[in-house]
């Protein structure tokens, strides 16, 4: 089974839904067109589907080999990493100041999805050097980023993120790694990180490590931790490599999905040290890891969207494939493809509608965070960033959250094949399993949702988008889809009880706010997915009333919005009820007792 | 040396073609639409052929409607310096397609011509001999092998019995066989790039050629649908049906 592009939908929310045109329109932007942003599209999708979708199998098969410190990848994954380094693709968002192609977050997010999709564990790597490229461009002198940023941009090193260490996970208060100064301006470092995403890898010559650790004098807590940057081998003055660093690959974990990405154990400093570059300024380094934290979230909300697709894609196929029992009440004892029984449809459909909701939902918040970053207009500047504040944990919580629904759905159509490996439905489960821990699990979410970005606002953004979306309601009942219209607003009553709820209970009882947090995420989830399918529903049934455009797309988009109102929506009720009445049983039981 | 390449606008490879309802074509409303792969072939033989130094310019034409230009964008991603599109919205037929190509020769005077050896849409498999004719050129058609050497190259063929080596004098036409080379995967700098470099437009008025069809197509209609097979119960059986049914034996 293999891979292909949703390349109709993705055109059709960036264009309709998520306002390319307005993304466009902002400065720096001069260069995008919808022309150029399918141009884009069509040619990674070749090399998504035709290269890198390949491997997906092959890489999970294989996994890495660890020999002395050196990791050696999957077959094929070599030659594929420098075919996507060469053909730019590591570049697409990056600034042309340092060779990149300077596109904004949401074409990128486009090819981003398609890379996940297509091999979520070959994603990681360029995704990671994106993030220590993106944390140096901010923070890093002229100096280093001369040095690293362009190798960078050109994916001919890559590069990691090290915060975690075994005693620090969610809590990076807790990070002990050293960083001594050697006197003329470098630094010693050491200390242990886990769980270091393509920390070693043979697919390039260098690796650009960005380590969180304290100096000396630091103070305790989240305040006293620096960031450095720390290569693999040093750079000469000139640009060529020099020395090997004192860092070392001392271990890979084994895990339960992406296996073709190797989750490192790195030793810092076994040989007395590793020479490192201290970032900006001293004990600033988390302060300076939070300003990357929404665009990281962001691209994992992606990750669980992208990896629900792919399972779904295989579903279908699998679906129209299969011949098993008579159609039901048929006079026909033929067997038919699996795809005629009514529970594998309501399967596929409830696949297809939560994803066409988050995709949706996904790429308006990357039109908000690229709105929130360049508007020329101070306030709709301020509006856009307080709007991707709070949409950043639902689409993370919640796209993530799914995958793991979706994907098992994927498993279940399957049958007894799907849980046996060599169909691949199950690696599409397990792959996606660590999307809803990594980057702050639901857990941190859901408190984000309630605590900062909800109650501390007084709901302000909240209700804002769930006034958009009543005039959605109001706007569908109006074209003639009142049953939709009705379903959102239904839906709506709940998400407004239970966002008052939150805003005013939260000081007074915060742990039973807490206890419904992750409901609650799931809902706004629900809900705000509803508000775009609404919106969804309302281009199509106006296109084809225009006559204009793919006829048979839009009818498959009424329908899916009529399920998803029909279906998904009804679930904010249930929802509504454990986080408004449910704390007490929650908390209640001593902890012996469990 | 200058290369004219020929590109043609397509239903893409992928997608499962409908006939329209009324039988007189096929249903190209809405449809996933490329260049067609022969021509593919063709702009990658002609750029590396540039990348080996044996070429200086690379010209892509097309011939048709509007959205040819996207067709043509491809091709100034894949390397080629400059397009020209003759826009028309009438029915192109190799016949005429050859005229425009060979008007659009006379002005470019190229000494190279590269095109697929055929359309997947229509499989004519015309146009490039069309070509030669008119052009009074030698032709190397269904080429596996470009090699150029001086003012002369050899164009290895794929024939029924083999393969067979022709050397044309240039200026000729070449046309592309599946196995002449895998085109690349586009850089990304590229696909912005090529949409910096000029394509120039004209008209089949302004070659002076009419393109009005010469042939009427009566009807457009799908390939029979299969039925399905059957279990039969002994070899016996099996023979019996052969012999009276399917009369094969």
């Amino acid at each position: 089974m293999t891979y292909r592009a949703p390349i109709a939908d993705i055109r059709f929310v960036l264009n309709e839904l998520a306002g390319l045109n307005e993304v466009a329109a902002l400065p720096g932007n001069e260069d995008v067109n919808p022309e150029l942003v399918d141009a884009i599209v069509e040619e990674a999708a070749k090399l998504a589907e035709n290269v890198i979708a390949p491997l997906n199998k092959i890489g999970d098969q294989h996994g890495n080999k660890l020999n002395d410190g050196v990791v050696t990848t999957a077959p094929g994954f070599k030659a594929a990493y420098q075919q996507f380094a060469e053909n730019g693709w590591v570049s697409l968002g990056v600034s042309p100041e340092y060779g990149g192609q300077g596109m904004p977050g949401l074409v990128s997010m486009a090819t981003e999805e398609l890379w996940c999709a297509s091999n979520v564990a070959f994603s990681l790597c360029p995704l990671l050097t994106l993030g220590a490229l993106e944390a140096l461009s901010h923070h890093a002198s002229d100096e280093i980023k001369a040095t690293y940023l362009p190798k960078m941009a050109s994916g001919e090193w890559t590069g990691t993120m090290n915060l975690t260490e075994p005693q620090a996970g969610s809590d990076l208060a807790q990070v002990r790694s050293k960083a001594v100064p050697v006197g003329d301006g470098t630094y010693k470092i050491s200390g242990q990180k886990i769980f270091i995403t393509w920390g070693e890898h043979d697919m390039v010559e260098n690796i650009v490590h960005l380590v969180l650790a304290r100096l000396p004098d630091a103070p305790a807590g989240v305040k006293g931790i620096s960031l450095f940057v720390v290569p693999k081998f040093l750079v000469n003055a000139d640009g060529s490599l020099g020395a090997r660093n004192d860092v070392k690959c001392v271990s890979i974990e084994h895990k339960l999905g992406i296996h073709a990405s190797p989750t490192c154990v790195m030793s810092y400093g076994d040989q007395g040290g590793a020479i490192g570059y201290l970032v900006g300024e001293a004990n600033k380094g988390l302060s300076y890891m939070f300003t990357m934290m929404n665009a990281a979230r962001l691209g994992v909300g992606v990750e669980g969207m992208a990896i629900a697709e792919r399972a779904y894609q295989q579903a279908v196929w699998y679906a129209k494939d299969r011949v098993q029992s008579r159609e039901l009440g048929s006079d026909d004892p033929a067997p038919v493809a699996i795809i005629k029984h009514p529970d594998i449809r309501r399967m596929l459909m409830t696949m297809k509608a939560q994803i066409e909701a988050q995709r949706a939902l996904t790429y308006f918040t990357g039109a908000a965070l690229d709105k929130a970053g360049s508007h020329p207009d101070a306030n709709e500047k301020a509006k856009w960033q307080a709007v991707v504040n709070f949409l950043i944990p639902i689409v993370k919580g919640w796209n993530t959250e799914q995958v793991n629904e979706i994907a098992s759905l994927g498993v279940q159509i399957h049958g007894g094949m799907g849980f046996i490996e060599e169909t691949g439905a199950a690696q599409h489960l397990r792959d996606a399993r660590i999307t809803a821990i990594y980057e702050g699990t639901t857990g941190i979410q859901a408190l984000d949702l309630i605590g900062r970005k909800t109650a501390m606002e007084r709901g302000m953004t909240a209700k804002a988008l769930l006034g958009e979306a009543e005039a959605v309601a109001g706007k569908l009942k109006a074209a003639g889809l009142a049953e939709m219209g009705d379903a959102l607003n239904a839906a709506l009553v709940h998400a407004r009880s239970t966002t008052d709820y939150v805003v005013g209970q939260f000081g007074e009882q915060p742990r039973a706010v807490a206890a419904g947090s992750v409901p609650f995420l799931k809902l706004m989830g629900i809900v705000l997915g509803g508000w775009q399918l609404g919106r969804a529903a309302l281009v199509a049934k106006q296109k084809l009333a225009d006559g204009e455009g793919d006829a048979a797309f839009f009818e498959a988009k009424l329908i899916t919005a009529r399920f998803y109102a029909d279906h998904l929506l009804p679930q904010t009720g249930g929802l509504a009820a454990a986080i408004l009445n449910g704390a007490a049983s929650v908390m209640a039981l001593p902890d012996e007792a469990f | 040396m200058k290369i004219l390449v020929a590109v043609k606008r397509v239903v893409d490879y992928n997608v499962k073609v409908r006939v329209k309802a009324d039988g007189s074509d096929v249903d190209i409303a809405n449809v996933k639409m490329s260049m067609n792969p022969f021509d593919e072939i063709a702009v990658e033989e002609a750029v590396r052929l540039k990348e080996a130094g044996k070429a200086t310019e690379i010209v892509a034409v097309s011939l048709g409607v509007k959205q040819c230009e996207e067709t043509l964008r491809t091709a100034l991603a894949m390397g080629a310096d400059r397009a020209i599109h003759v826009e028309t919205d009438a029915e192109l037929q190799p016949l005429a397609v050859a005229k425009l190509l060979k008007a659009v020769a006379d002005k470019e005077a190229p000494q190279l011509i590269i095109l697929g050896k055929q359309a997947i849409d229509d499989d004519a498999n015309q146009t490039g001999q069309m070509l030669a004719a008119l052009l009074n050129a030698p032709q190397g058609t269904f080429a596996s092998k470009v090699d150029v050497a001086g003012d002369k190259v050899n164009v290895t063929r794929e024939i029924d019995g083999g393969l067979e080596t022709v050397a044309l004098s240039l200026p000729a036409i070449i046309t592309t066989d599946l196995r002449l080379n895998e085109p690349r995967y586009v850089k990304l700098p590229n696909i912005m790039a090529a949409k910096k470099k000029p394509l120039d437009k004209l008209s089949p008025a302004d070659l002076g050629v009419d393109p009005a069809p010469r042939l009427k197509t009566l009807k457009v209609a799908e390939p029979a649908v299969r039925s399905a097979g059957i279990k039969v119960g002994s070899v016996a059986e099996l023979v019996a049906k052969l012999k009276n049914e399917a009369k094969v034996i």
